[in-house]
């Protein structure tokens, strides 16, 4: 440490020193002539270590405070995020146990029709628990850098069309128009985690935009650098993004103001996490007509054997 | 009625009751085993139909016990994994599974597999027709008809679509699928699976974007579902 007592202690006795050899009489040697110099050089160490150890010391209060400050930060972190998952978690594990409870003690008492009720809401509410902790052990393997993409060729019409045939119950009352650019190559992506990246975006779509929105999804190849890239375009006729808040989403926990409830706002980040471990970039903008408009650009390989002539 | 004997090694109870109390209200004859060496036992003494392995086992791992029962056991075996890991579904599927499901599972999924895994006891490739809904495939005459019209394939397609045709509702994994087409020296190249799976798409199936008898199955591989 640059600033630590010692060396502070040792540059005032070293500048006591230099001003002894240099300016006190006689010139250039250590010895000092007169009584009165001997006095002022005295007082001149004295100030000059005072000076030392104050700064020091003042450095180590900032140092407290500031240590303080970043630990206060964490917790209010941690406390952001304990609220988020105990209320994630909670609600679904609520509803399991006092709905089995029901079942289990007033057999008599409830209707058929409300025992069905009840064991659907068993089933959604696992449904959902089975959701978030999904998203929360594809976060902690992202957190601890254990995500190594693994890499095979990819028919991208076949991995657009997978996602939005798993999602056909989300997205029962909207609209999706999916469009692929003429003889687009093979890509090498991890077919799994693309699936994860694009089933979190078309679901958020579909989740925060009005009923009877259109969602459209494109995919292409950019081949204006040296690297040829996959590009993907996931556009929603919602309301798009306050723009104050572009910048926040892709941020672990973060979610709109107002936002409906049911996120963990680990989805964006998740989307995030899984394309740059790609070597890709993601990048969301509001499109003039309203509506948000998520950009993916990857990196890839490709191969156009499947464009040439069949056999 | 009993529809067969089903063994399940499994150490999670909860997980136990859960398969017991379903498969007893589909008329299934229901064992259990909480651990590896109890189950290789009881596979011995009763030679179930259907043995339902759970790859975490406390004692052994379920990969070891897989091997050991295929040693001399060749009735189906059904995969139980709470990792979603595909490289350990994988293995298994490599190592003589003949199917897998990813805890937690949906019955009506576990029912599907544990009938189309019966299905195929016994029966080893010794039909030469095979009849799924709009499409028949003619193994003799090499010839495939859907909706009643000759469809032309290409000698390659022809070969993937019988080998998937005779392994009917079975997972065949990427690699399995370019050797036995492609041969061994081609089991990286799977750009060539790629291409072909979305040709035969296109030949076989009503709406190839939709498909219902060519199913991805991500990152393991592929699946042929006759009757849906």
């Amino acid at each position: 440490m640059l600033f630590d007592i010692f060396p502070v202690l040792l540059s005032a006795l070293l500048s006591a020193l230099i001003w002894d050899f240099f300016f006190i009489p006689p010139h250039f040697t250590l010895h000092i002539g007169s009584t009165e110099d001997v006095i002022m050089l005295l007082m001149y160490f004295v100030i000059a270590s005072v000076n030392a150890v104050l700064t020091y010391k003042i450095r180590q209060i900032a140092k407290v405070a500031r240590d303080e400050e970043e630990k206060a930060n964490a917790v209010k972190l941690y406390n952001i995020l304990f609220n988020s998952l105990s209320h994630e978690l909670r609600t679904p594990i609520s509803t399991i146990i006092g709905a089995s409870d029901n079942l289990l003690n007033d057999r008599n008492k409830i209707s058929e029709r409300n025992k069905q009720e009840l064991i659907h809401e068993i089933s959604q509410a696992a449904l959902r628990l089975n959701k978030q902790v999904e998203n929360l052990l594809n976060m902690s393997r992202l957190e601890s850098g254990f995500i190594q993409p693994k890499k095979d060729w990819c028919d991208v019409h076949e991995l657009v069309h997978s996602v939005i045939n798993q999602l056909d119950d989300v997205l029962k009352n909207h609209t999706v128009i999916a469009t692929f650019s003429d003889k687009l190559p093979l890509f090498k992506l991890d077919f799994g985690l693309m699936q994860q990246v694009l089933n979190n975006l078309i679901s958020n779509a579909a989740t925060y935009t009005p009923d009877g929105s259109t969602i459209t999804i494109h995919a292409g190849i950019n081949k204006s650098s040296s690297v040829e890239k996959f590009t993907l375009n996931i556009e929603d006729s919602g309301r798009g993004f306050p723009e104050t808040e572009i910048e926040k989403v892709f941020e672990k926990f973060y979610r709109l103001k107002d936002s409906k409830t049911g996120g963990t706002g680990l989805g964006l980040s998740i989307v995030k996490g899984f394309i740059e471990a790609h070597g890709g970039t993601i990048i969301l903008t509001n499109v003039p007509e309203g509506g948000a408009k998520f950009t993916i650009e990857i990196p890839s390989e490709t191969s156009y054997l499947n464009s040439q002539k069949d056999e | 009625m009993n529809n067969g004997e089903i063994l399940i090694i499994d150490d999670e109870v909860q997980i136990r009751k859960l398969l017991e109390i379903t498969l007893q209200s589909n008329d299934f004859v229901v064992k259990e085993a909480g651990t590896g060496k109890e189950g290789l036992l009881m596979a011995a003494n009763h030679s179930p139909d259907l043995i339902i392995l759970d790859l975490g086992l406390p004692d052994e791992s379920g990969h070891s016990i897989l091997k050991k029962l295929r040693e001399w056991y060749s009735k189906s075996i059904i995969i139980l994994s709470v990792q979603s890991s595909e490289e350990d579904i994988v293995k298994a599927l490599d190592n003589g599974a003949n199917d897998y499901l990813i805890k937690p599972f949906r019955t009506g999924e576990l029912l599907a597999r544990i009938r189309s895994s019966l299905r195929h006891n016994g029966t080893e490739e010794n039909t030469s027709l095979i009849d799924c809904d709009d499409l028949q495939i003619d193994l003799t005459a090499r010839i495939v008809k859907k909706s009643n019209e000759i469809i032309k394939l290409t000698g390659t397609e022809y070969t993937l679509l019988a080998l998937f045709a005779k392994n009917e509702g079975k997972v065949l994994t990427h690699q399995y699928l370019l050797k036995q087409v492609w041969g061994p020296g081609h089991i990286n190249e799977s750009q060539y699976l790629r291409v072909y799976i979305a040709q035969l798409r296109k030949k076989i199936e009503n709406n190839p974007n939709r498909p219902i008898h060519l199913i991805t199955e991500s990152g393991v591989g592929y699946r042929f579902v006759g009757k849906s």
